[in-house]
């Protein structure tokens, strides 16, 4: 299982699942990302912490502990 | 036709209340301001707009009364501002929604839209930056989106004003109209499970104000508001079973166990065949966009928060550098008004009340605008970029560490400038635990009205060049101890789970100078207002209570000791000791002797505790007090009429080190805490924090001064 946190910079992903309910889960899809969805992922903070990616048109931050809940595979 | 003028009576037929919602930072502000010439605060990052706002405003025969709501990506309760919103829009009265979009995203922010068909309410769709999207070469043929959708769509800009009169044209004929049904279609199994519980509720007659359409829609979604009233309905136990089984075929066609996933996901599809049939993207061009340019720099892994604290020491640098230059100016013309003033004055009392209460209390305030109005130019420059995001995703990890959330940064960087809208913007966090935790740690954030206290000392003992470094010191090392601090109460008051950080960033924007100028005027309007009100009433009750009563035992005393000699310097060193015995017996002087063994261990004069226990009402007044303190008190060296060169003569660096410490750590001023004591949402964290902060504040001082000792 590949998660959104274990991609690199410029990787082009789509994600198969989000793995969180709730909250964080219609927080992550009011944000575009939801099943289907193309994520790249621009720019890693220092140390992995925070990851920048874009959704769309998007630019969006998102903390290594959200990340890797989002399951994603490479196309 | 009604009677009654409109304009005098907005409760009319021609009155039209709308409701401004869309997503965040898609420039619903900013599109207030530009149909009403309002004055709103506007800003690059999500969360500007906190609270709702009214705007009324007059258009041909029509008056309108438009609320500003907080941005919201979706109708979810996540963050107290969406709730302010999705409150709004369910259960109050207004006639119209404007939903405002983002033309350059329109995908995204049909989310939101898409939700809001489901309503029944009239909407009228504003595709808000038009003109950027222009430049990006994206096309939106409004005509047939507004055909396709069943809603009218108008192109506005609200930077260019362009198509803001067609917007309230579009909202004035849907006002007259009847409502035309919105088109919003689902897939076609989630389209069958709808159309049976329509025919259901058409069966049995159900009245309501909402359609047949969207109650069984909004079933669906688990929409509880619909629950809520559909559960005491006797027809309820027949739709049930109904609802159930629908559930679970819209589940099993979207294979997820979540309704609300399947929902979003249907809003999805729908949004992505109208962007596909309405927006026309030319050439796309391979470079990369202005923003990644940018950001490639600006969030660079190694780079990035070097830069950011190279901005932040330029910043303060200037704040002295360049507000030095006119201080001299400001200083010797307050000195040479009190003087003129003065002599036309023939009272004493009442001179000595304008001359040295008034003019040296506001005086000594406004001597410092020009510091306030650089510190304020950065802070607008910061909120209006976009970079304020940047900053928030490159030292979440950093701030993370110490129990603090990313976003609590957008919160403490507007406690620079001022803490009571700080305390405020702390609304962006969603976890009441993560909230409380950043609005104890505001305070540590030195906001504008410390700055003059800080330019004080820091120019009184330290050379210009060291100043604005100095300057810089005193607010990273405030920043950081409020990082301690957080630490602290994460691991012993706030302790608990971790909000999760998922933040939009923003697109780089341009500020218009206008919007600057607009920013930085209106909150150096307020300081000025503040010192003329405010600070002035301050600085006479001071004067008072530093004058009274007269103990004329004490002047008759000196008179005869004074009269008895003939040397000069005797009779001028005799006159001010008498100057500083009054002092000492007045009202404030008893005050400070009752309360200096209090502070003796900081290494305070009973004048710097009385200027700390005033400085409780506001910091400018710290100042202020000093101002008339000193002017009052013996200044014999002709010299130095002014404050800074007689604080450097009669205060030691130890102890100033130890009043800065003070002044950075204790309670911002009585506005602030009331709004704290609101945000917070008891009158008991007031308490704490009162006690949190003095006690710190104290303890930080003491070690403070002990050590500057062991260095002087």
């Amino acid at each position: 299982m590949k998660t959104l946190l274990d991609c690199n910079k410029t990787c082009v992903v789509k994600v198969i699942k989000l793995n969180t309910k709730g909250d964080l889960k219609q927080r992550l899809i009011s944000f575009g990302i939801m099943k289907e969805a193309v994520l790249e992922v621009l720019e890693h903070a220092p140390g992995k912490s925070t990851i920048e990616i874009k959704v769309g048109k998007m630019r969006i931050a998102l903390r290594a502990q959200e990340a890797e809940l989002i399951e994603v595979q490479k196309i | 036709m009604n009677e009654v003028d409109p304009k005098a009576c907005p409760i009319t037929a021609n009155h039209i209340k709308v409701a401004l919602v869309g997503q965040p930072n898609v420039g619903k502000s900013m599109l207030i301001n530009s149909i009403s010439n309002a004055h709103l605060h506007v800003g690059n990052f999500s969360g500007v707009t906190v609270d709702k706002t009214e705007v009324l405003f007059d258009y041909e025969e029509y008056s309108f009364t438009v609320i500003d709501l907080p941005g919201t990506y979706a109708f979810t309760d996540y963050t107290i501002e969406e709730r302010v919103t999705h409150d709004y829009l369910c259960a109050e009265d207004y006639d119209i929604i404007i939903n405002v979009v983002d033309s350059t995203n329109l995908e995204k922010n049909l989310q939101l839209t898409s939700e809001l068909l489901t309503m029944s309410k009239k909407v009228v769709i504003a595709l808000n930056m038009s003109d950027e999207a222009l430049k990006e070469k994206i096309t939106i043929n409004a005509k047939y989106m507004s055909e396709l959708i069943g809603v009218p769509c108008v192109q506005v800009s609200a930077v260019t004003k362009e198509g803001i009169g067609e917007l309230i044209e579009a909202v004035i004929k849907k006002h007259e109209n009847v409502r035309n049904k919105p088109k919003l279609f689902f897939s076609e199994p989630v389209e069958e499970e709808i159309a049976q519980i329509v025919w259901y509720l058409d069966k049995h007659k159900f009245e309501s104000a909402n359609t047949h359409r969207n109650i069984a829609i909004n079933l669906l979604k688990n929409n509880k508001k619909t629950y809520a009233t559909l559960h005491d309905e006797p027809i309820w136990t027949e739709l049930q079973p109904i609802l159930i089984e629908a559930s679970q075929h819209i589940e099993l066609h979207h294979d997820s166990d979540d309704i609300k996933e399947a929902f979003a996901e249907e809003y999805a599809a729908f949004n992505r065949g109208i962007v596909a049939e309405v927006v026309k993207q030319g050439m796309k061009s391979v470079k990369r966009t202005t923003t990644e340019k940018i950001d490639s720099v600006l969030i660079h892994p190694v780079a990035g928060i070097p830069i950011f604290l190279f901005f932040m020491w330029s910043l303060f640098q200037l704040t002295f550098e360049v507000g030095a230059i006119p201080m001299e100016y400001i200083d010797s013309f307050f000195i040479w008004f009190g003087e003129t003033l003065g002599a036309t004055i023939s009272n004493d009392d009442i001179r000595s009340l304008i001359v040295d209460g008034i003019i040296a209390g506001v005086g000594a305030v406004l001597l410092f605008v020009p510091n306030i109005i650089i510190l304020f130019i950065g802070i607008a420059l910061l909120e209006s970029t976009g970079y304020m995001s940047r900053v928030a995703f490159l030292l979440d990890g950093f701030f993370h560490k110490f129990g603090l959330h990313g976003q609590s940064f957008i919160p403490l960087v507007t406690g620079f400038g001022c803490s009571i809208p700080a305390y405020m913007s702390a609304r962006i966090l969603k976890n009441d635990r993560d909230r409380l935790l950043t609005l104890f740690i505001i305070g540590f954030m030195s906001c504008g009205a410390r700055l003059p206290v800080y330019v004080l000392f820091a120019g009184a003992f330290f050379s210009p060049e060291m100043a604005g470094n100095i300057l810089f010191l005193i607010y990273i090392s405030g920043a950081l101890l409020g990082l301690a601090a957080a630490k602290l109460l994460k691991l012993t008051a706030f302790k608990g789970l971790d909000e999760p950080f998922v933040m939009e960033m923003p697109k780089y924007r341009l500020p218009s100078v206008k919007l600057i100028c607009h920013t930085v005027l209106t909150k150096t309007m307020m300081y000025l207002k503040k010192a003329g009100t405010y600070i002035a009433a301050a600085s006479m009750l001071i004067w008072f209570l530093s004058n009274y009563p007269h103990n004329l035992v004490l002047e008759e005393s000196y008179a005869s000791m004074i009269s008895k000699t003939d040397k000069e310097d005797v009779k001028s060193k005799l006159k001010y000791e008498l100057d500083e015995a009054l002092l000492e017996a007045s009202y404030l002087g008893r005050i400070g002797k009752f309360s200096e063994p209090l502070f003796a261990p900081l290494g305070f004069d009973w004048k710097m505790s009385v200027a700390l226990q005033t400085g409780l009402a506001a910091k400018e007044v710290v100042v202020s007090t000093l101002g008339v303190l000193y002017s009052l008190g013996g200044d014999v060296d002709e010299g130095s009429s002014s404050l800074m060169g007689a604080i450097s003569k009669n205060i030691s660096l130890a102890s100033a080190i130890a009043f800065i410490v003070v002044i950075m750590i204790y309670l911002p001023c009585l506005a602030a805490s009331v709004v704290f004591t609101r945000e917070a949402g008891h009158i008991k964290y007031f308490f704490y924090l009162f006690a949190f902060t003095s006690i710190t504040a104290y303890v930080m001082a003491f070690f403070a001064y002990n050590i500057a000792l062991f260095f002087t």
